[in-house]
């Protein structure tokens, strides 16, 4: 939003406030200005009116509302029908909470659809909410992702504790729903979702509508939870609008135009040529990790560093060659499913995940070849084991059962785009994007395990072409203000987006000092873009660079070492400004860099733990500790 | 100056070559370096790269070890945005070649832990270890350290190993000897504390560095190797060192009555630059035995003062005696010493290779000399060396020698231990090289690629292929068997002395090199170039043609080196 509110019409505010006003909204997003209006509605409930018809109508927000349902009267709309005045307390509101997208995409679809019911409603992205606003909320929808080891999105990181605390408020006038987004082939499926539905009913609130876990392939289940929950808001409104009179919900004001986001989907992919295809680590390396260039006319208009790339990967012959071989049947059937038509060997090779192993497959498969494996969906050490080291084919030759194509195809899951933190500025790289990939099952130790997307990216070869898309990641992006120092913590292929973050810095002239803390097995083989980060310190475009190479030495050594032996410039830096980026695996380096940030802070900080913790909590709702873990 | 005795180093600024001349960037190093310190201990905590800084590669040598490289893999680690694979060469200061049982035992764990599980046999009688990541420089000095090994001035503008005839008979010689070696080492070595600081946690020097009486504060221009050589088996090539002693025996072989001093010895040269040549030493006068640390010392001031500081291609002390003149250098040593030398004393040099299989020595004990292939030792497919080598170590109960063709002298074996010591042998395939062609058995051959920088072709690895042309050659032409010296270098440094063999090749590009031609068997002459830069067929053929008009032409006993002059296939005047 740009334009701050057009305040037209008889107004009851003298005009050099009226001036004020206009000012003071200039700027603000959509969420700020509804929130305002809250603002608003509450200093007028506590303020004496001159005006009649504000002192019964306009008390503000839920103070009003409930006094409004308890009389059981029609709420008024209130005669002046000016943007600023008229936009009462936001009465339902739905909190976004998800990395990729999907959660804020079935949100606006919800909202645009709760709004079309003349129903004030506003959406929020967990960022942008203050978690002690919940106590005001009366009617809540939250759409929440679960990442890596049970853990919410990074935005929703400060509701998700709070609700956890003993800070966190009786809710008893609340009713809500979780939509809960999540991949089976996790462990702690939609984890986030749960323990978010599970604490807000701890503290009282009424679950309006069970919650839905849905898995990648979401948009099934995740529009039949949108429908119920429009449906339940219907049911509310009309309670309390028997007459059709006003609504018991405040009007909603007209919504504000999108803005013109250009944007690559993994539905409508673009055509990308590759510019090259490297190994980068040394021949000794455990693990095989490629850097990638990307390009088409126009790409560099459509990422900044810190977002992701999907690239739409076919399964190898030889994965669709076990399936079929498993399943006895052939690839040249075709096979409608979901309103699409191809040959099976299409469904396999296109749409369909061959790789990874989650719960529903597995009880699919045990339904079709009819044996129970109720033990070992409760074993959670073989289901680790299970997944680790085997694919598709091998569970499906491992219960043989007759299969139509139908069947197998209904029971494959859609297959799961794998995207990658993308690796440079279009500053310094124009129309291309560079990307630091993994290769999946290159570890020995996982050698049964060959990652169908990153494998599919080792076949390509440069001047081929790939179809790709952009996942955008607005919440970890290098500092508006170039002049704030930078640090950060990117071991193995978590270092792709600061490579990016540096080019763009550089680019920008920004005089802010940038620190990196790199990880990885050892020096010689796993440095990844080692002369690049060398060059860099020689021309002062980078100012420190801390690793940790955990193979080199009897000990092992991880970045959340150099982070504790670096404690005190660290803290420095942080107590100076600084942004701490923190990008890579989720399950154990966040975590253990996380406890680490806490120990530096706590010991060269002078503080207690609860002290340490809230001042990291302060520097989250900074906006100045950003994660993209995994 | 010229004419003053100089007890003390002359100030630096004294020892630039000229007015005009500004002295290299490696005396500007040194000059700079706290007695060889540097910023060695910054380099080495470095923990972003496995170099060090570009100045401590110059000073690292002074403490025994070059920064390298796997040139293999260079071009495939840049792509791979990798810094080149470096790692670091550890050469021993070991005078003369000799270690105990204990020493070789721990050399060969060294190589295990932390080389690439191979020991090399350097033609001047030390051990090299290859591979060594710059993380594990420290703890492998270190480890060498416990068992009174290290690798100070092993490389640099110093004095380097001592070398020594290694002498398998004549017990009582060697062992005098190998004593004289190790004392001129010691009295040549440098002063500074740095190695002990740097790689021993010695205690830290404050303050300005310490005296050099010897060397002064820049060292040498150039490197500068000495060698005793024990007539008439010239295995040291003591015409190749800047500083050489070739006893001279009573007559019955059994005690040192004093040496010969030679200088001015030398064999790097440069492809395409006249202005560097190899050179034979020339023998100035004989001395007595007490006499040598005083001759030694001065020979080495004297180069210090004189040698070229301004181009380093042009530094050796040979250089400096072929501009000046010999009766110059004579001068200038007699008056410094403050006496004259008396005339050379008569000797004659019959080989330059060393004695194959059992020798039994003049104090009974027996001494196995053993062909080590361009002296690497590691375990091969049916060739474990090293680990043979470790098996008879633990129970030797003599000693180890390294002689200066790359070979290995099991020594002192008592007659009771020599079937035991056989069969180890035996058992892993160490004696199988003697019994190859005499060809194979007297090659040498330096490092070179992959981890040598200045090799421009392969050397070592190109050895063996090298070696069966040659013998096809012989076969052809009914000559098996033939004795023939073949040395091969990656460049023309002449690490491998080929200046000084029958056959040489000096690399000049991947599959091409000089042929040299010429060499006289006891290393006294200098071979020439035969043929410029060209390939193996093209070797090949030259050989060929003149092997088999030596087939044809010989005269009895009459060496292919020799014959080549005889009938002029080489001619005076030619191309050093």
């Amino acid at each position: 939003m740009s334009g701050g509110v057009v305040i037209q019409g008889h107004f009851p505010i003298p005009e050099e406030r009226r001036d004020q006003l206009q000012q003071l909204t200039t700027e603000l997003s959509r969420e700020q200005l509804m929130w305002l209006s809250g603002y608003f509605a509450g200093a007028a409930a506590a303020a004496p009116s001159s005006i009649p018809a504000f002192q019964s109508n306009l008390l503000g927000g839920a103070q009003a509302r409930a006094q409004l349902q308890a009389a059981g009267a029609p709420a008024q709309v209130a005669p002046i029908a000016t943007a600023a005045a008229a936009v009462a307390a936001p009465s339902l509101t739905i909190i976004s909470a998800s990395h990729t997208g999907n959660g804020r995409k079935i949100s606006e679809k919800l909202l645009a659809a709760v709004q079309a019911l003349g129903v004030q409603a506003r959406m929020v992205k967990a960022g942008d909410y203050q978690p002690r606003e919940i106590a005001k909320e009366k009617l809540l929808y939250i759409v929440i992702s679960t990442h890596g080891d049970g853990d919410p999105p990074d935005e929703a990181r400060g509701l998700y504790e709070f609700l956890g605390t003993k800070r966190a408020p009786q809710l008893p006038d609340l009713q809500y729903s979780v939509l809960a987004l999540g991949d089976t082939s996790y462990p702690k499926f939609c984890e986030a979702g749960r323990i978010v539905d599970e604490r807000l009913a701890k503290l009282g609130a009424k679950r309006l509508l069970p919650r839905v876990d849905c898995d990648v392939d979401f948009e099934k289940l995740a529009q039949t939870w949108s429908d119920d929950a429009l449906a339940r808001v219907r049911e509310i409104k009309d309670k309390f609008t028997p007459a059709g009179g006003a609504a018991a919900f405040a009007a909603a004001p007209v919504a504000a135009a999108a803005p013109a986001v250009v944007e690559l989907r993994r539905e409508q992919p673009a055509t990308a040529e590759v510019l090259a295809n490297q190994r980068i680590v040394g021949r000794g390396a455990l693990r095989e990790v490629r850097h990638v260039e990307l390009a088409f006319p126009g790409l560099g208009n459509l990422y900044k560093p810190g977002d992701a790339l999907g690239i739409v990967h076919r399964n190898p012959d030889s994965a669709i060659d076990a399936v079929l071989k498993a399943t006895k049947l052939d690839g040249g059937v075709a096979v409608t499913q979901d309103g699409k038509t191809h040959t099976l060997l299409e469904w396999l090779r296109d749409e369909r995940e061959l790789t990874r192993i989650a719960r529903p497959l597995l009880v699919s498969v045990a339904k079709q070849a009819q044996v129970d494996i109720g033990e070992l969906l409760g074993n959670a050490d073989a289901m680790a084991k299970l997944t680790a080291s085997c694919q598709v084919s091998d569970v499906l030759a491992s219960y043989p059962a007759d299969w139509t194509p139908e069947a197998l195809v209904s029971a494959l899951r859609p297959v799961h785009g794998r995207v990658y933190s993308i690796a440079s500025s279009p500053a310094a790289v124009g129309d291309e994007a560079h990307l630091t990939v993994a290769i999946v099952g290159s570890d020995t130790d996982r050698k049964l395990l060959a990652g169908a997307a990153s494998n599919f990216v080792v076949n390509t070869a440069v001047d081929s072409n790939v179809q790709v898309w952009i996942e955008r990641n607005e919440r970890f992006r290098v500092p508006a203000d170039g002049a704030r120092d930078i640090v950060m913590v990117g071991p193995g292929t978590g270092v792709a987006p600061f490579r990016g973050f540096l080019q763009e810095r550089e680019a920008a002239g920004a005089t802010g000092r940038n620190w990196l803390f790199f990880g990885g097995r050892s020096l010689y083989h796993d440095f990844l873009y080692q002369l690049e980060w060398q060059q860099a310190l020689k021309r002062k475009a980078l100012h420190r660079v801390d690793v940790a190479f955990s193979r080199d030495q009897a000990e092992k050594i991880y970045v959340q070492h150099r982070i504790r032996q670096a404690g005190k410039d660290l803290f420095a830096w942080l107590s100076n400004g600084a942004y701490f980026y923190v990008c890579g695996d989720a399950s154990a380096m966040a975590p253990d860099v996380h406890a680490a940030l806490l120990d530096v802070v706590r010991e060269h900080g002078g503080m207690d733990a609860d002290d340490a913790q809230s001042w990291v909590a302060d520097l989250t709702a900074d906006g100045r500790y950003l994660r993209d873990v995994y | 100056m010229s004419t003053e005795v100089l007890d003390r180093p002359p100030p630096a600024t004294l020892l630039a070559k000229g007015p005009t001349q500004p002295e290299s960037a490696v005396e500007i190093i040194k000059k700079a370096s706290r007695g060889l310190r540097g910023t060695l201990v910054e380099s080495l905590a470095d923990p972003l790269t496995g170099a060090i800084r570009e100045s401590d590669t110059q000073l690292i040598k002074f403490h025994g070890s070059y920064m390298q490289d796997d040139r293999d893999i260079r071009a495939e680690r840049e792509h791979q945005k990798l810094e080149p694979a470096y790692s670091f060469m550890i050469r021993t200061r070991l005078p003369g070649g000799v270690v105990t049982p204990k020493q070789w035992l721990a050399l060969s764990k060294i190589a295990r832990t932390w080389g690439v599980g191979s020991l090399r046999l350097t033609t001047r009688q030390a051990f090299q270890l290859h591979g060594v990541i710059k993380k594990h420089v420290k703890q492998t000095m270190q480890a060498m350290n416990a068992v009174l090994i290290d690798s100070i001035s092993a490389c640099g503008d110093v004095n380097r190993n001592v070398m020594a005839s290694a002498n398998p008979v004549e017990s009582q010689l060697h062992a005098e000897v190998h004593e004289l070696a190790k004392k001129v080492s010691e009295h040549l070595k440098p002063r500074t504390r740095a190695y002990h600081e740097i790689w021993l946690d010695g205690e830290k020097l404050v303050g300005p560095a310490e005296d050099e009486p010897l060397y002064g504060p820049v060292y040498l221009p150039r490197k500068f190797k000495t060698g005793i050589v024990v007539p008439p088996h010239n295995d040291v090539d003591v015409f190749s060192q800047d500083l050489g002693f070739i006893a001279i025996l009573d007559e019955q072989n059994r005690a040192v009555l004093g040496f010969n001093l030679t200088v001015g010895g030398g064999l790097g040269a440069s492809h395409g630059e006249p202005n560097t040549f190899p050179r034979v030493a020339d023998v100035i006068g004989f001395l007595k035995p007490e006499q040598i640390f005083k001759v030694a010392e001065t020979v080495l001031m004297i180069q210090r003062d004189y040698g070229d500081r301004s181009d380093r291609k042009h530094a050796r002390l040979k250089y400096t005696i072929a501009d000046r003149g010999v009766d110059w250098f004579k001068r200038e040593l007699y008056q410094r010493l403050g006496f004259e030398l008396e005339p050379p004393r008569a000797f004659k040099f019959t080989t330059q290779g060393d004695r194959f299989g059992w020798l039994k020595g003049h104090d009974g004990n027996w001494h196995l000399t053993l062909r080590i292939e361009s002296g690497r030792v590691t375990d091969r497919p049916g060739a474990p060396f090293l680990t043979g080598l470790e098996k008879i170590a633990a129970v030797h109960k003599g000693d180890f020698r390294l002689t200066p063709n790359q070979n290995l002298i099991i020594a002192n074996v008592p007659p009771s231990e020599l079937m035991t010591i056989d069969r180890l042998v035996a058992d892993h395939g160490l004696a199988k090289s003697l019994n190859t062609s005499p060809v194979r058995r007297d090659a040498l051959a330096c490092v070179a690629l992959p981890t040598c920088a200045l090799a421009m072709a392969e050397s070592e690895r190109y050895l063996p292929a090298f070696v069966d042309r040659v013998d096809e050659l012989l076969v052809k032409h009914g000559l098996r068997d033939l004795p023939l010296t073949v040395r091969i270098t990656g460049c023309p440094n002449g690490c491998a002395r080929p200046y000084l063999a029958e056959i040489a090749l000096i690399g000049r590009a991947p599959g091409r090199y000089t042929l040299r031609l010429g060499g006289d068997a006891v290393g006294s002459r200098l071979n020439v170039i035969y043929r410029d830069n060209i390939d193996e067929p093209a070797i090949v053929t030259a050989l060929d043609e003149l092997i088999a008009r030596y087939a044809a032409e010989r005269q009895a006993d009459e060496r292919f080196g020799d014959f080549l002059w005889r009938v002029q296939v080489l001619a005076p005047g030619t191309r050093a």
